[in-house]
């Protein structure tokens, strides 16, 4: 059997590489991917749990579901706001937009 | 001990047992390599279309890992929404902005010599509390999840459920306001 | 029980949600909403109807079913009070599921009767809302299973019943109504709200069921007030009863109702004759373990002599006025004082009958009236007259339903009245004889109301009466059908409302000839005499003015109540507030004004203080806020990474240092 620390280990590791991208992509669609990447890095806890402590009431598929649920609305949502930024400044750099400032 | 590989004999074949077991572990293994491995070539790649291609083999992966966990209805949500749904969406707004995959610039920021090692910070942190928490926890066997994920989505957490509808709706109509050309504002 | 069934009772809560469902969509869609919102108040009001009766069907059958009869409950914890749990819910009997038909039918029947009666009014949407606001209310106030839920309800009747009669609050008479009735009933919420802290305080608890669980141990239990001691039990029936005084237009808080005939004429229908203050009788039936501690008890006395009181003297105003509403409101308080005796005599079921029967007749003669008010444009008696030629389905259910008033036999006032009659025959002579009286009284005003208005010739010839359209007409037939057939689930010989609603062992008392006689002949004293002076005046009808004037101008005056209450209670309670004025005007003014010169001169001193010390240190960290603001805004590029790397390492450094020092 598997042991449960190896599953945490590699969402771990997927998590930071999330996080990586997402602090260097230069394309908001980089990013967006980073934290696709990080949100299965979650899931994958969340499932590796569910199976270890209690393998029939499955509470962290359930969790799992609602994380992939909202997963798919932020990528609608983040898709809708780049190509919107895009459309008006004509570029998506997240290095280039400054606008944060005020 | 995490990476423990004592236990592989693939050529015991007297134990069936054991047998079992190491296939499960290797089979993690090369799972767990491949997601690592494309998942650094997606932060890392300069065209952005590569990137999503090993994304989708992350995504991949994921499903792989969720089998491993006789996940078997999450595994097919996976591949269903992420996929199916979320790289196409991913692959749509690539097109729409495809002015810049022309330019063969760094998709990396210059602020990645801070972000790596504040990246690898979080890492050992993470994996320091993996290993030196005792978990001690043992799985149990495990049958068809996707009954009683129906059961539960439709009892217990119907609530959350038809919430999280109402999420996906609103995210609909948010994308579809934000997108869509403004044409009212434009006086061209 | 069967699982369809308790899915449908376990549905109850659902009636008085429908309604306020329909006041929020009225209120939300106004004249757009279809049919300007009536449709949309009727919708509701028929959706309760039908769960009422789908849950009536199955008290009823299960209650008759033979098995031992359980109230069905259902309750959540609504809030913690210390280590007491109150808890919100419903409990469905058969006085509940009576109360439910009762009120859901009515109210039905009189949102359809609006759509017509109240066609072209501006502010119709807010009329309908209003309805529904009322129907929720008083239908949480059958269902409910506690006295805390049962006296929110109970004020919201109230409110609802205040926007009613106020509903043309252009008319100054209107407005005036409205504030007395509300005040006035307030009296008797006091007392209710009192009532139920002495039970809560001694029972612990807000359920009905518990508290009369726990009546038995109270029944030694006083309360000691500076030296007198108070026996709880009639302490807290007398304080529930004051509530239904206020509510039921008792004596001496019945001056109210008369006054709130200013409303639109289906609210006085609904509120003032069938529902609402019939509440006042349903609190006194619902609460009746409390107020029947043991047979005689003084609370029961105090219900039947304030009961029998109003009855006589309700009953006489009536046969003196002029307005045709005044008259039918006072005729409403009088047959309350019916049930109040009622009950007090020890005819639960009697009284509780009565509730019910009077509710179907009252309504119908508010709304026959309410036609006979939209056919000729005016409330005065003597201006009517040979209006049964011209509005004949008016007539014929107006006539149906002051025979069930009177008490003629075979119809449901029969059935009622007689069962109170018959209970008060039992328990106290001197009771049945003013009993009777009232009957007598009854039949004679009636029988003038029905003269005046539709027989004879027509005495004003400005006004051309004519049928009211169709939506008014047929609530009054279905009205005056059940006028004349509810009485017959009480039949003597079988009479199973007595079955279902009772108290205690529930033995019936013997039937008997002599008081069904003497009832009838009561009954049919006053219809002759009253056919003596206005058909065909044998008698002068103005002979009583003539030969008693004072006796006369004392009825036409209402006893002089409302004058009484003005030289007694709100001069004394003006006089009062002028010397309290005088008083805040000088002493507490003066006060005042010396603690704002003392702040004055302090001021002075401390503005001095202010300018010098405060604000040297304000400008110091003003401007050291300044140079640092210098510096760290190099810090903010407005690139999100840089934002987001710097979250990162914070996460990092927070991490570290939790978890590995």
């Amino acid at each position: 059997m598997i042991p449960l620390e190896w599953y945490l280990a590699l969402a771990a590791v997927l998590f930071c590489t999330g996080i990586f991208g997402v602090l260097t992509r230069r394309n908001a669609i980089g990013i967006l991917m980073g934290i696709e990447l990080m949100l299965n890095a979650a899931n994958i806890n969340l499932v590796a749990f569910a199976r270890y402590m209690h393998p029939t009431i499955l509470t962290g598929h359930i969790f799992a579901i609602f994380v992939i649920t909202i997963a798919a609305a932020e990528a609608a949502v983040g898709l809708a706001i780049i190509i919107s930024i895009y459309r008006n400044i004509e570029l998506i750099n997240v290095d280039k937009i400054n606008v944060m400032k005020w | 001990m995490p990476f423990d590989l004592h236990s592989i004999n693939l050529f015991d074949m007297g134990k069936q047992f054991v047998f079992t077991l190491t296939l499960q572990k290797i089979s993690f293994l090369a799972v767990a390599f491949m997601t690592f491995a494309s998942a650094v070539a997606v932060v890392t790649m300069k065209n952005i279309f590569h990137s999503l291609l090993f994304l989708v083999l992350t995504f991949l992966g994921v499903a792989g890992i969720y089998l491993l966990l006789s996940a078997d209805f999450l595994a097919a949500v996976q591949v269903l929404v992420y996929i199916g749904a979320i790289t196409v969406l991913i692959m749509f707004a690539l097109m729409l902005t495809s002015k810049l995959m022309a330019k063969r610039v760094s998709q990396t920021m210059e602020q990645w010599i801070v972000a790596l090692p504040v990246t690898l910070g979080i890492l050992v942190v993470l994996i320091r509390l993996v290993v030196l928490n005792p978990w001690g926890m043992k799985a149990a066997p495990a049958g068809p999840t996707t009954g009683i994920i129906g059961t539960s989505l439709m009892t217990k957490y119907l609530l959350p459920f038809e919430l999280a509808s109402i999420v996906l709706l609103v995210a609909v109509v948010g994308a579809i306001l934000l997108a869509k050309e403004d044409k009212s504002d434009d006086p061209s | 029980m069967c699982d369809f069934s308790k899915n449908i009772m376990e549905l109850t809560w659902l009636i008085p949600v429908l309604p306020i469902l329909a006041f929020g969509l009225i209120l939300l869609t106004g004249r757009r909403g279809p049919g300007e919102g009536a449709y949309i108040g009727i919708a509701g009001i028929a959706a309760s109807f039908l769960l009422s009766l789908a849950v009536t069907v199955i008290t009823v059958a299960s209650a008759l079913g033979g098995h031992e009869f359980h109230p069905f409950t259902h309750s959540v914890v609504w809030a913690t009070l210390g280590n007491i749990d109150v808890r919100m819910g419903f409990a469905v009997d058969q006085l509940t599921v009576m109360m439910l038909m009762v009120v859901t039918t009515v109210t039905l029947l009189v949102q359809v009767y609006s759509i017509g009666y109240m066609h072209g009014d501006p502010r119709y949407p807010r009329y309908y809302a209003y309805l529904s606001l009322f129907s929720a209310a008083m239908l949480s106030l059958v269902i409910s299973d506690n006295l805390l839920l049962f006296y929110m309800s109970w004020e919201l009747v109230g409110l609802a019943s205040y926007l009613l009669i106020g509903f043309w609050f252009e008319k100054p008479s209107a407005m005036r109504a409205a504030k007395k009735a509300f005040i006035v009933t307030r009296l008797g919420d006091v007392g209710l709200f009192l009532g139920l802290i002495v039970l809560f305080w001694y029972t612990g608890t807000v359920n009905m069921q518990e508290m009369f669980a726990a009546v038995p141990s109270l029944m030694g239990t006083t309360l000691k007030i500076a030296s007198v001691a108070l026996p709880v039990l009639p302490l807290a029936g007398i304080l529930l009863f004051a509530g239904a005084v206020g509510k039921s237009a008792q004596f001496p808080l019945h001056v109210w109702l008369p006054d709130a005939m200013e409303g639109p004429t289906p609210v006085s229908a609904l509120i003032h004759a069938a529902t609402m203050v019939a509440a006042g009788v349903y609190l006194v039936g619902r609460m009746y373990p409390v107020f029947a501690y043991e047979p005689h008890s003084i609370t029961l006395t105090v219900v039947t002599v304030i009961g029998v009181t109003t009855a006589i003297m309700a009953a006489t105003i009536a046969t003196v006025q002029h307005d045709i509403k005044r008259v039918l409101a006072y005729s409403t308080i009088s047959q309350l004082g019916y049930m109040m005796f009622g009950l007090g005599v020890g005819g639960y079921t009697a009284g509780l009958l009565h509730l019910m029967t009077h509710a179907f007749f009252k309504a119908n003669l508010f709304l026959g009236s309410g036609s006979v008010i939209h056919g000729t444009g005016t409330q005065d008696m003597r201006q009517m007259g040979g209006l049964s030629k011209k509005m004949p389905t008016t007539y014929w259910t107006f006539l149906i339903a002051t025979a069930a008033l009177m008490g003629l036999p075979f119809t449901s006032g029969f059935f009622s009245k007689d069962e109170i009659l018959l209970e008060a025959f039992h328990t106290s002579l001197p009771i049945f004889w003013l009993g009777l009286g009232a009957a007598f009284l009854t039949a004679f005003y009636m029988t003038r109301l029905v003269a005046l208005t539709f027989w004879g010739e027509a005495r004003d010839p400005s006004i051309h009466a004519h049928e009211s359209p169709r939506v008014m007409t047929i609530p009054l037939i279905v009205l005056a059908v059940l006028s004349l057939v509810s009485g017959y689930i009480a039949w003597p010989s079988n009479n199973i409302f007595h079955h279902l609603v009772h108290f205690g062992d529930g033995a019936a008392v013997p039937f008997s000839w002599t008081v069904m006689l003497l009832a009838t002949s009561a009954a049919f004293l006053g219809l002759g005499l009253g056919l003596a002076l206005y058909l065909r005046p044998v008698i002068s009808p103005s002979i009583f003015r003539e030969k008693l004037p004072w006796a006369y101008n004392l009825l036409q005056n209402k006893f002089y109540f409302d004058e009484f209450y003005w030289a007694v209670l709100v001069v004394p309670l003006f006089w009062i507030t002028k010397v309290l004025a005088r008083f805040d005007a000088r002493i507490v003014d003066g006060l005042v004004n010396g603690v704002g010169y003392a702040t004055l001169g302090l001021s002075i001193a401390y503005s001095w203080f202010d300018r010098v010390v405060v604000d040297g240190i304000v400008n110091l960290v003003g401007g050291a806020t300044r140079i640092s603001g210098r510096v760290l805004r190099y810090g903010q590029t407005g690139v999100l990474q840089n934002y987001a790397l710097v979250a990162f390492t914070g996460v990092l450094v927070l991490a570290w240092f939790y978890l590995f020092r």
